[in-house]
């Protein structure tokens, strides 16, 4: 249906804004690579946060991920503080026990070091309060004007404790965020467009949270809505276990700041990144605990929606009682000018 | 609000509305691409009662924006080297061969007119000229800026700016079906309510001017079909704690002394008799076409196969396309309904 023609077309911004045309990128990337995966493990065949590797009988998580944030500084993080929280974050809602990360900086020439030294003590920050190591790692600098500032990658590994995937959910779990959506996009957003808020990033790292939830075996899937929002992520899920969901726009948290923001943008907060938040599928009869379990690491937590027997579709019930589709963004986020 | 009582209350309009038991079809047509938005993000069209049609018209400047004022942009910074500013939304608007995101030099977005001023002023040896799109809402702040900076030397506009009601009247005039009007909420707060009157006393066409919430718009459906119910026709306004009924005076006085209404091209409609803004005599240095001395040329306006030119009247749906979903989707668009958030097709790919 929307076909990329990968001999002839241009990579845009919104190839890289997490919504359909990012997910048709990646799809048309993967189709090239042919080894996908390793033994009995899980790789880029199925697509998801991280993939897994069978080491001995012993289950390793390995991601990684590219920082490109514009301003490196935000209110609530930097750029280093999301390249740890990050990856880690991929790694927790695989459910795996983060362990080790890389870290590859790659520098503008004429990036001053004091913010470098900045960034790299927010790295440090992170790690420590993870308990992680940074056990590698690779610097290179481009020519001024060849990159904007800095670009941060950082892989990790964990072990897989959790046996949690997007192709888990059934019919009669329910759908829960653990707090409120949108924070982090919308705070970049109002930071860019010089509007006074005091959003603040959510980034962050849930690994704790996600461990202790994932001990009371009720989870099915666990998944951190970061580019394209709770959205995109309800709709990957959906598709790749084929069911449908249905998600009450009253019961999902939504600060009124970012509600506001969104508004004046014309920006959806369900359509934007959130990177100290996961999307959890639990059982029915365990969903009540893990709620009031989630709710002791962030009050916002909530459970929004069911899962239903379907074929991959998301809805949403409005406020006004009635239902259409929740769409995946498609691409990049305009702000609206009437 | 809290949304209990949202649901509370629109449970209650609709209750009110099935109880007037109107039995023929009524179509409303609303003329502002927020309300096309809300309608579709809230779902309204999925529990009013069947026979009421709610139809989008014009109300997205994106979409009436012709290809010819891209094609003069275009021209301009590929041959002239000039800097153009457009909003985001119009960046992808499909000009004859191409749009200005296939320009790729010499193209700068922009979140408003202000920026730009900021821009000439810290390059003053580049020359920039804004692609003045919008309706009533984005008219004063560019009258307000040339009032502000007669001195910019490096700045000027492609004036493509475009007023609701005289479209509206054009729309009756020109047999497309509407019972009532849904009418802009923030286009309102400039011009206030005095110029829907000649469409509800002449035309008899019921119109009410609607905030944003989707209780606001369920409401102004109420309000429209109590009108018709009673056999009557006047102008309502329904986003009180916005609009006033002689609108704001001096945005209205800005946009007066800088601008006069001419004929104006509305993109897949076509000429509009005094639905445009030109330049009075005394601003017309920041008139870019006449500055560059560039006439505009026809343009391709509609493409083969598209059916953009019904669906902004109201005449079609987006679904009706044979290119939707598929050859003009927003990663592409074909049409120009398909470029901007507040187009009816792209509300349509969006919302499903």
């Amino acid at each position: 249906m929307l076909h990329l023609d990968m001999d002839k077309a241009k990579i845009s911004v919104s190839h890289g804004a997490g919504g359909r045309m990012m997910q048709e990128l990646i799809k048309e990337i993967a189709s090239i690579i042919e080894n996908k995966k390793t033994r009995d493990g899980r790789g880029i065949d199925v697509l998801e946060d991280a993939g897994i590797a069978n080491i001995n009988g012993t289950k390793i998580a390995f991601t990684t991920d590219s920082y490109t944030v514009d301003p490196i500084f935000f209110p609530g993080g930097s750029i280093g503080k999301l390249a740890v929280c990050g990856t880690i974050n991929d790694l927790a809602v695989m459910g795996a026990k983060p362990l080790a990360l890389t870290l590859a900086l790659v520098l503008e020439e004429g990036f001053p070091m004091a913010e470098l030294k900045k960034i790299v003590m927010d790295i440090n920050k992170e790690v420590k309060k993870a308990n992680v190591a940074i056990i590698s790692g690779d610097t290179k600098v481009m020519e001024k004007g060849k990159i904007d500032k800095i670009i941060i990658n950082t892989a990790g590994i964990g072990i897989v404790r959790y046996d949690v995937s997007d192709y888990y959910a059934r019919p009669g779990d329910k759908v829960m965020v653990s707090g409120s959506i949108g924070d982090h996009g919308m705070a970049l957003l109002a930071r860019r467009f010089k509007f006074e808020t005091k959003l603040k990033s959510d980034c962050s790292s849930i690994a704790s949270m996600a461990l202790s939830l994932l001990k009371t075996g009720g989870i099915r899937v666990m998944k951190d809505p970061t580019r394209g929002g709770l959205a995109a992520c309800l709709n990957e899920i959906a598709e790749k276990s084929k069911v449908d969901m249905v998600v009450y726009e009253d019961k999902v948290p939504i600060k009124e700041e970012v509600r506001s923001v969104g508004e004046v943008l014309g920006i959806d907060p369900m359509h934007t990144a959130c990177e100290g938040r996961c999307v959890i599928i639990a059982k029915e009869e365990k969903a009540e605990e893990i709620l009031n379990m989630a709710k002791r690491f962030d009050r916002n937590a909530s459970i929004i929606g069911d899962v239903v027997k379907g074929s991959g579709k998301v809805f949403i019930e409005t406020k006004i009682g009635s239902k259409r589709y929740l769409e995946s963004p498609i691409g990049e986020l305009y702000p609206r000018i009437c | 609000m809290s949304s209990c009582k949202e649901k509370d209350m629109a449970r209650d309009i609709l209750r009110d509305i099935k109880k007037l038991g109107i039995k023929k079809e009524v179509r409303i047509m609303e003329v502002c691409g927020t309300h096309t938005q809300t309608i579709a993000r809230y779902g309204i069209k999925n529990i009013l009662p069947e026979n009421i049609k709610l139809i989008s018209g014009p109300g997205c400047p994106v979409c009436v924006t012709p290809a010819s004022h891209v094609d003069l942009a275009i021209k301009l910074a590929e041959e002239e080297d000039v800097i153009i500013t457009t909003y985001g939304d119009a960046y992808k608007l499909p000009g004859s061969e191409k749009s200005l995101a296939e320009v790729g030099k010499n193209v700068k977005i922009v979140y408003s007119v202000d920026e730009v001023i900021e821009m000439c002023r810290a390059q003053r040896d580049k020359e920039f000229v804004h692609l003045s799109i919008g309706f009533e809402t984005t008219a004063p702040a560019i009258a307000s800026v040339l009032l502000k900076n007669p001195e910019l030397e490096n700045f000027s506009i492609i004036p493509s700016n475009k007023l609701i009601p005289p479209a509206m009247q054009y729309l009756i005039k020109n047999d497309c079906k509407i019972d009532g009007f849904i009418c802009p909420g923030h286009v309102s707060a400039i011009i206030g309510a005095k110029p829907y009157e000649r469409i509800a006393k002449v035309y008899e066409k019921p119109c009410v001017i609607s905030g944003f919430e989707a209780i606001d718009v369920l409401k102004s459906i109420l309000m429209i079909l109590n009108q018709i119910k009673n056999n009557i026709s006047k102008v309502e306004i329904e986003y009180k704690r916005l609009v006033k009924y002689e609108g704001n005076k001096i945005a209205r006085e800005k946009m007066d002394k800088v601008f006069k209404a001419s004929n104006a091209y509305w993109r897949g409609i076509g000429n509009i008799p005094s639905s445009g803004l030109k330049l009075r005599n005394r601003f017309k240095r920041f008139d870019a076409p006449k500055r560059y001395k560039i006439k505009l040329k026809d343009a391709k306006e509609i493409k083969p196969g598209c059916l953009c030119s019904k669906i902004i009247v109201g005449n079609a749906l987006p679904t009706q396309c044979k290119l939707f979903r598929k050859e003009c989707t927003p990663y592409k668009p074909y049409g120009p309904c398909m470029v901007s958030v507040e187009g009816a097709c792209n509300v349509a790919f969006r919302y499903g």
